[in-house]
């Protein structure tokens, strides 16, 4: 039975397309025929956090308007042959996604694919809505951060209402991924700490990343972080986070506060997990 | 952070600052234009096309851009009979 999970948001600029390639990775290291397709029209960029940027030829607009045949668009992942990415259209606008030619992509997507990636624009308008509309569960990216939370809780709002899913009456799936997260922050009452997101926004937890130059790293080098670094906590969270989508049981734990290393120490820097 | 990994950490902005160089480079160019890639093998094909039948879902288009020069690789499958036939 393939999914297929929306990463979305409503804010901008919280992490969906990390997240969305780095669940991407982590469910296909774990195995599973995966595809991550980026519904940023205009404004593409999971190619360049997969490191594909270079490779792109056709994208989703391409084959919605049948311009290319959907394996002509799919490019895979030159380190994990289970991984592909179905890049958005640079150079058009929104407008030129239908809901039909989505539907159509999508249907095929689910035949190839253990899991369907579909990383959202950032807004509530019709990329949002078209990357939500198929989709069987959704990932809400949030920081722990007012806006944001507002923000998610807007976008819940409307995974409950315009999803095919909803509109025949069945419940939609929602987690939880909190990214960004400063536990020493929190810890001194700066930040809203994870208790307080999860009770505003009352949906089940899948994950919390810290904050972590890992991440930063990882796109800079246009290779996932749960490929780039694999120890690292951000990594590791997106590995729990996949495991737990797949229905195992792994327990969260929140990230820990971490001592200044004698390096940091000695030279002043905060040393950040 | 330790000391050692202080001085074996490879930095990745250099790396960062490359690919977007290349990446802008390309999208700058693009501007206005259709994608050059997608033209040239619309009109590949028209060509071909016009000896042998080509069924779309046995062509392959690869491309990689760098900094100096793209490749574009078009793998297109002839049936044993129209290589014969032509």
């Amino acid at each position: 039975m393939s999914k297929v999970m929306v990463v979305t948001s409503g804010k901008g600029g919280v992490g969906k397309t990390t997240t969305s390639a780095s669940l991407g990775a982590a469910l296909a290291q774990a195995g599973k025929s995966v595809v991550v397709v980026d519904f940023d029209v205009g404004l593409r960029n999971l190619d360049l956090v997969l490191g594909a940027e270079r490779r792109v030829v056709f994208d989703l607009v391409n084959v919605v308007q049948g311009d290319a045949k959907l394996a002509q668009a799919l490019i895979k992942d030159k380190r994990l042959d289970t991984l592909s990415l179905l890049a958005a259209s640079q150079t058009r606008d929104k407008d030129a996604l239908t809901e039909e030619g989505v539907k159509t992509v999508i249907e095929e997507l689910r035949e190839k694919f253990d899991w369907v990636i579909c990383d959202s624009p950032a807004g509530i308008e019709k990329g949002a809505m078209l990357a939500m509309r198929h989709a069987d569960l959704a990932v809400v990216v949030t920081n722990p951060e007012v806006s944001s939370v507002r923000d998610s809780d807007r976008i819940i709002g409307m995974l409950d209402s315009k999803t095919v899913r909803a509109e025949k009456g069945e419940t939609f799936e929602k987690h939880l991924m909190l990214t960004r997260f400063n536990p020493a922050r929190a810890a001194k009452g700066e930040m809203l700490g994870v208790d307080d997101v999860l009770e505003i926004l009352a949906i089940p937890l899948l994950g919390i990343v810290p904050e972590s130059p890992d991440v930063l790293n990882a796109s800079n080098l246009g290779c996932p972080v749960t490929l780039h670094n694999p120890a690292s906590t951000a990594a590791r969270a997106y590995a729990d986070a996949a495991r737990r989508l797949l229905g195992e049981t792994v327990e969260i734990t929140a990230p820990a506060l971490e001592k200044p290393s004698l390096f940091g120490r000695l030279f002043g820097r905060k040393a950040v997990a | 952070m330790s000391i050692f990994d202080f001085f074996t950490r490879k930095r990745s902005a250099p790396v960062a600052r490359e690919r977007l160089q290349v990446l802008l480079a390309h999208e700058r160019a693009l501007t206005g234009r259709t994608d050059l890639a997608a033209v040239l093998q619309e009109e590949i094909l028209a060509v071909i096309a016009k000896h042998i039948a080509i069924d779309r879902d046995k062509v392959n288009v690869k491309l990689d851009r760098s900094a100096q020069v793209s490749t574009l690789e078009i793998d297109i499958e002839m049936p044993q009979s129209m290589v014969k036939a032509s």
